[in-house]
């Protein structure tokens, strides 16, 4: 009797979780539901909850009068070398403050918290005029140097680097191998898992990233997909089966890239908080 | 022996000799970037801000003028107030949402993984979707919210509204994450010491405030702590949600600074008040810290 009533209770919590879940992911689906009415459909009463027959005409529109294309193009190239250099320098530093001993290295570990605690944001005045100085405003480059030192990323790679024993590198140089070698032929593959987490953190960010790319960039050829969003809203006006489908165009990576890669972020996202 | 000592010696000296200079090559790819884009702006900031620069940089040297005008400056006061106002609507609100969250995840088996991802879903979204999305689903005439609740709230045009309805999308969008921290901070709490507590009898909720609440209570901290921190900086929500309206009712500090800067070209103003939010926020930061660890030590 009482675990029948025990076990009730443990169904009526799941089923509520599944409602919670539901009602968590219905925004995302009405956006998806809305891309693919008509237009005129959209501000029907009472609104279609299903989109049947899929109307595919937003996104057609979309396609043809927006350079989405080319934002796509941005958004995929400055996140794609921001994560690759980023990942790449980031182990570096972590290798050297991890095994190396040489002046200067507490200097640099107090920096790089120093670093944790500047926010982004109260330093877009400067950063902006260094690349107006730079005549780097409007271009690839000057939204790509800025996201590229993440002192996060070391912070994560040296504490793991901290667990890789001290005798493989020890070994290894004594075989006349340099620190590069040991460096990418011994502590990458071990930790490859974490490597592997942290760059998928670092392009979704960086695709996701709004306010360096809205300040760096106005001109709409150079726009990452976030920023330029915003623009096919204001030109639009009230026309949400558009906004709607440009969303669904500008969320298809980073949601892909979670959904497979399900894993590997929460992994990351567990580590970067220092969370094991 | 001795050959042993010198093959020993050739083995480790030049490794002695080029560790310096090849550790440094190590660290300066990423510290070149590093001093270029966040060290130099950070003094440079607040250098900008004791100048009356335009947004290009030009301008001259005036002490202290920025600060005395900021300080007697009522719409910078509205702005932090009305950050504070976010952080208070979000913060512990957030935190908490995402403990119950967790709690409710951790406890499934199969469904686990599907029922935490479309939790963190919209996390991985641009914030430009989340708040296109908001637009639409909110919107006071057509919106399927207030068709649904039969509501007839103008949620981001009413001043009384604006800032609770970005507080609750913001919840909306980033509590997956404070759910992920959760849920790993309780997957970490030892089994055996729920199993002792059931034979001494304790039941399920005392199981929970005895034991759950002041185990889990080192990552509560963090997450409130990291949540302060983001808090503080919100600009994108507010700017893509109402602009600062409506009646300036949700400008933020970052969104003042933002006008000032863009808007008025008043380089050195702007650098002034982003000065200020970063003393702010060490301060804040800080004293949570403090009374966090305080309670902790207890």
């Amino acid at each position: 009797m009482k675990s029948h009533r025990f076990s009730f209770l443990r169904l009526t919590c799941t089923i509520l979780t599944i409602i919670m879940a539901l009602a968590w992911l219905f925004p995302l689906y009405w956006i998806v539901n809305t891309s693919l009415t008509a237009e005129s459909d959209t501000i029907a009463l009472p609104p279609s909850f299903v989109p049947i027959p899929p109307n595919f005409e937003a996104f057609a529109y979309v396609i043809e009068n927006s350079p989405i294309f080319r934002w796509y193009f941005n958004t995929v190239l400055v996140a794609s070398v921001i994560t690759v250099i980023s990942i790449l320098v980031s182990l570096m530093c972590a290798y050297a403050l991890s095994i190396m001993e040489f002046k200067g290295k507490g200097l640099i570990n107090v920096w790089l918290l120093l670093g944790f605690m500047i926010p982004f944001g109260a330093m877009v005045i400067p950063l902006f005029m260094l690349m107006n100085q730079m005549h780097l405003v409007n271009s690839h480059l000057g939204v790509i140097l800025p996201q590229i030192a993440t002192p996060l990323s070391v912070i994560v790679f040296k504490r793991f680097f901290d667990q890789v024993p001290k005798d493989f590198r020890d070994a290894a140089t004594i075989d006349g191998a340099s620190d590069f070698h040991v460096l990418f032929n011994i502590y990458i593959p071990l930790n490859w898992s974490i490597i592997w987490a942290m760059a998928i953190i670092t392009f979704i960010g960086a695709w996701n990233n709004f306010l360096w790319p809205f300040i760096v960039t106005n001109s709409t050829p150079m726009l990452t997909i976030p920023v330029g969003m915003t623009q096919v809203q204001s030109a639009y006006g009230v026309a949400f089966a558009k906004t709607s489908a440009v969303a669904v165009m500008a969320s298809i990576p980073t949601a892909l890239a979670y959904i497979i890669f399900q894993k590997r972020v929460t992994q990351g996202v567990v580590a970067a908080a220092g969370i094991k | 022996m001795s050959s042993e000592s010198d093959v020993r010696a050739e083995v480790l000296a030049p490794k002695k000799r080029y560790k310096l200079p090849s550790a440094w090559l190590f660290v300066a790819p990423f510290l070149l970037f590093y001093v270029a884009f966040l060290i130099y702006p950070a003094i440079q900031v607040a250098y900008l801000s004791f100048t009356n620069s335009d947004i290009t940089g030009q301008g001259s040297f005036v002490g202290l003028q920025n600060y005395v005008e900021l300080i007697r400056d009522p719409d910078f006061w509205a702005s932090l107030w009305h950050t504070l106002y976010f952080i208070l609507l979000t913060v512990v609100p957030n935190t908490a949402v995402g403990f119950f969250l967790a709690l409710l995840v951790t406890r499934l088996k199969r469904l686990r993984l599907p029922i935490l991802s479309a939790f963190f879903l919209p996390y991985v979204l641009p914030v430009s979707v989340v708040t296109t999305g908001a637009l639409w689903l909110l919107d006071t005439n057509f919106g399927i919210i207030n068709y649904l609740t039969g509501s007839t709230i103008s949620w981001f045009q009413d001043p009384n509204w604006a800032m609770p309805a970005v507080a609750v999308v913001t919840i909306w969008w980033t509590v997956g994450f404070n759910m992920l921290l959760f849920i790993a901070g309780l997957h970490n709490i030892s089994p055996e010491v729920y199993e002792a507590a059931a034979i001494d009898g304790a039941s399920r909720w005392q199981q929970f405030f005895f034991i759950t609440c002041p185990l889990i209570w080192p990552v509560t901290s963090l997450v409130l702590l990291l949540q302060l921190i983001a808090q503080f900086k919100i600009f994108d929500q507010v700017y893509l949600l109402t602009q600062g309206g409506p009646y300036n009712s949700t400008v933020v500090v970052l969104l003042y600074m933002y006008r000032q800067a863009f808007q008025q070209n008043r380089g050195g103003y702007a650098a002034a008040v982003a000065v200020a939010l970063l003393i702010i926020m060490l301060i804040g930061s800080a004293i949570a810290f403090r009374v966090m660890q305080g309670r902790r030590s207890k």
